[in-house]
């Protein structure tokens, strides 16, 4: 595990940002929690409907509750403004407190209901207001039971957390993504370990504070407060550094070419004199709409991607008259500047092994056709599902003996044993960077291009020193030398680089 | 009403809804009128379901009347201000319901802490002395306590406001008979010194004639005898009544039988040797 320690001392930032977040979440999530118990506990109809919502909210999986927030709080932007954040810090503290709400209000409810019934007819036999009696009576012997249920809730929320990655929220799971997409296991492993070590040192506090509660010890639940106060504090100084509006803001998605080109955009503008943030590992769908409303500044897209996804259309009308449609639909729908393809496209291919290709005589999708009856071919789970595998096989009439899947990091694996004669590929795929592989030519387009593009936030548009900046990356990158950067990514042996450092060797490489 | 009346029930009633089966509605105190004056030691004797613990939650409010009025010094309760009601009625019951996350003293001087007071130490001392406690004891937690001392520390609590009228709802039910007969002796003097007027709710009658100097016996939600404990052990107060002073009575005389059959064989030993 080379780098695990020197990566973890490294993530001081995303550590205070979890923690901020985390602590909101579950402060947010009392905060509503802890009314709506006293309530339900007067009311078994408001128990039940608060209760039922909350195991509801349970039951959706933490990553697309997240999710689903960006489409929300879009609409509400009709109410709240065109200021109303849609990515980021809101709506992952509104998901994370959602998700925090249940086992607080369930144990807050319990909790009352089981207080003794004679402690309860004294407290309206000495003269208590109901104010008094929730004050005096009810809550302090809640309160152990109430502390049990944050804590339950804090520890769920922070591995949680972890997720709000996707919607461009600095947290600790932006090592594990970038991690994980990009085979760096030292990076996975730190993210991890420290967001488990702080779900570990929360649990302990909030246990002795639970404790101190129940044994009514003030020097423990006051002990565990201060400490809890003191890591907060802590956490939140760095959060007030001034935000500054002049940063510029580059997203990626979750895979090892996109944080590359996040770095290598960040680098070429840093070098310019700006200040740069990155949002890494967002999803697709959220990263298009973040830079449309400048939440997120600059991303690569791919014009395949941007055609099906975004304006919604199945036809092919071509590389160039994709490109062009993309690039008017963008100015008048979105506002986004499309500045430029970066040279290279990112699409779906046909790769064989050179030396089988070379004994069939096979270069192109259209060679393959009177040999793929005795051939096998691979792709990905989703794959012979997917427009592009029905494309072809109806322009080139494509017929293969057997159609095999296997999960896309061992699909060349699978070339390489003679398991699939041809596999479905990525065209930008470092794997294609050896020698022992080819890409079949596409002669028909039958194969949607996926043009990397450059997409530029309205916000930034207007900015001309920062679109000059950008001007020298459009069409300075080349298939090979994007290979070979994310080969440098994505292979596990000594020669292994970070995205930051394949984007440094890359710049150099294409002249920057 | 006489000067000297506290407390006055006129036609208290409470019915409660029931399923239709069971005959639509529950009558726990069906119109009750009677006096009780400043100064009197008042037992509610009954069986259980009788009533009796309804009529006198009626007193603090703890159950409201659906008919009839219950006056206290002359107000309708239901017109006061439930809070400062209670803190002007001492309340002692058999759950006892000591607060357990405060200390022994915290719990005696909750009445006027709500109030808004501090209530002294050396006040809180006197209540525990009163009580036959140490007054170290108001350092303590309540579950450090035994029963006994925990219903002593109730009735200390019930005391702290000065109260103008006591309510026990079985203060002693839950306590050994031991305990139970010192704490009851010890609230009949109490309620001689600090000139209290005392209502007490309890199922049994002999507690009820040592302890009252007015009985009043429930029945089906109804007050079927007033009498004072010399009247009925005199046989006075109806059927009701005179069922529910047999029990003890036989008792005592089950018990002094067989001391005397006891006495009688010790006799005819000595007499054989």
């Amino acid at each position: 595990m080379n780098g695990f320690w020197e990566t973890l001392l490294t993530l001081g930032d995303k550590l205070t940002a979890h923690i901020v977040l985390s602590a909101s979440a579950i402060g947010f999530g009392i905060l509503v929690a802890l009314p709506l118990a006293v309530w339900a506990a007067r009311s078994q109809s408001v128990a039940r409907v608060a209760l039922g919502f909350a195991s509801l909210v349970q039951t959706i999986p933490a990553l697309a509750l997240l999710a689903l927030f960006f489409p929300v709080l879009l609409s509400l932007r009709a109410v709240f403004g065109e200021d109303l954040p849609t990515l980021g810090f809101l709506p992952a503290l509104l998901a994370l407190a959602l998700y925090a709400l249940l086992p607080i209000l369930r144990n807050a409810v319990t909790a009352q209901a089981n207080l003794d019934p004679g402690v309860l007819e004294a407290a309206d036999g000495v003269g208590m207001t109901g104010w008094q009696k929730l004050t005096l009576v009810e809550a302090p012997l809640s309160a152990p039971f109430i502390m049990a249920g944050i804590r339950t809730a804090s520890v769920w929320t922070i591995g949680a957390a972890t997720l709000s990655t996707t919607i461009g929220q600095p947290s600790l799971g932006d090592p594990i993504f970038a991690g994980l997409q990009t085979q760096n296991w030292a990076l996975v492993l730190a993210g991890c370990f420290a967001s488990a070590g702080l779900a570990l040192v929360v649990d302990a506090l909030l246990g002795l504070i639970e404790r101190g509660l129940a044994r009514r010890s003030k020097w423990q639940w006051g002990g565990g407060m201060a400490a809890v106060a003191l890591g907060l504090a802590l956490a939140l100084v760095p959060q007030f550094k001034a935000d500054d509006e002049n940063t510029i803001i580059i997203g990626s998605k979750q895979f090892s070419e996109s944080y590359i080109l996040a770095q290598l955009i960040g680098q070429q503008l840093e070098k310019n004199g700006f200040d740069v943030e990155y949002r890494t590992g967002l999803g697709s769908a959220v990263l298009h709409g973040a830079v449309s409303n400048s939440s997120v500044d600059i991303s690569v897209d791919y014009t395949g991607t941007v055609w099906t996804n975004e304006l919604k259309r199945d036809d092919n009308p071509g590389r160039e008259a994709m490109f062009e449609e993309i690039v008017r639909w963008e100015a008048e729908e979105t506002g986004t500047l499309v500045l430029g393809r970066l040279g290279f496209e990112n699409a779906y291919a046909f790769a064989m092994r050179r030396d089988t290709a070379a004994e069939l005589g096979v270069t192109s999708l259209e060679d393959l056709v009177p040999v793929a009856p005795t051939l096998v071919v691979g792709g990905d789970p989703e794959f012979f599902e997917r427009p592009e595998w029905i494309s072809v096989r109806e322009a080139y009439g494509m017929r293969f003996k057997e159609t095999r899947n296997f999960s896309p990091t061992f699909m060349f694996n699978a070339l390489q044993a003679r398991e699939a004669d041809a596999i479905s590929a990525y065209s930008s795929d470092g794997r294609l960077a050896a020698d022992t592989y080819i890409l079949l030519e596409d002669p028909k387009e039958a194969l949607p291009s996926y043009d990397a593009m450059l997409m530029v936030s309205p916000r930034l548009s207007e900015n001309e020193a920062a679109l000059d900046a950008l001007r020298p990356l459009v069409g300075a990158i080349d298939v090979d030398a994007m290979r070979a950067a994310n080969y440098s990514v994505d292979r596990t042996d000594d020669g292994k680089m970070s995205p930051e450092d394949a984007a440094r060797a890359l710049a150099a490489q294409i002249g920057l | 009403m006489t000067s000297q009346t506290l407390l006055h029930f006129d036609a208290a009633q409470r019915r409660y809804d029931a399923p239709a089966s069971q005959g639509g509605e529950v009558v726990a105190v069906g119109g009750v009128t009677c006096e009780i004056a400043k100064g009197s030691f008042v037992a509610l004797v009954g069986a259980s379901g009788s009533g009796k613990s309804t009529l006198l939650k009626m007193v603090n409010t703890l159950v409201a009347p659906s008919g009839g009025r219950v006056l206290f010094g002359g107000e309708d309760v239901t017109t006061l201000k439930p809070s400062s009601l209670r803190r002007r009625v001492g309340y002692v019951f058999q759950g006892i319901g000591l607060f357990p996350h405060m200390r022994v003293g915290e719990n005696i001087a909750i009445g006027p802490r709500l109030a808004g007071e501090k209530l002294p130490d050396r006040r809180v001392a006197e209540l525990l002395t009163l009580v036959e406690l140490d007054p170290d004891m108001a350092a303590r937690m309540p579950d450090e306590l035994s029963g006994g001392q925990r219903q002593r520390v109730g009735v200390a609590r019930a005391l702290a406001g000065d109260p103008e009228l006591l309510l026990m709802d079985e203060p002693f039910g839950a306590l050994d008979p031991g305990t139970r007969d010192a704490l009851g002796e010890r609230v009949r003097e109490l309620h001689e010194e600090l000139g209290l007027t005392t209502v007490m709710v309890t199922h049994d009658m002999a507690e009820a004639l040592l302890l009252a100097d007015r009985v009043l016996v429930m029945d089906a939600g109804h007050l079927v005898a007033d009498e004072t404990p010399r009247s009925l052990l005199a046989g006075k107060g109806g059927e009701v009544a005179q069922s529910l002073v047999a029990v003890p009575r036989d008792q005592a005389e089950k018990l002094a039988a067989m001391e005397e059959s006891i006495a009688a064989k010790a006799l005819s030993k000595g007499a054989a040797s």
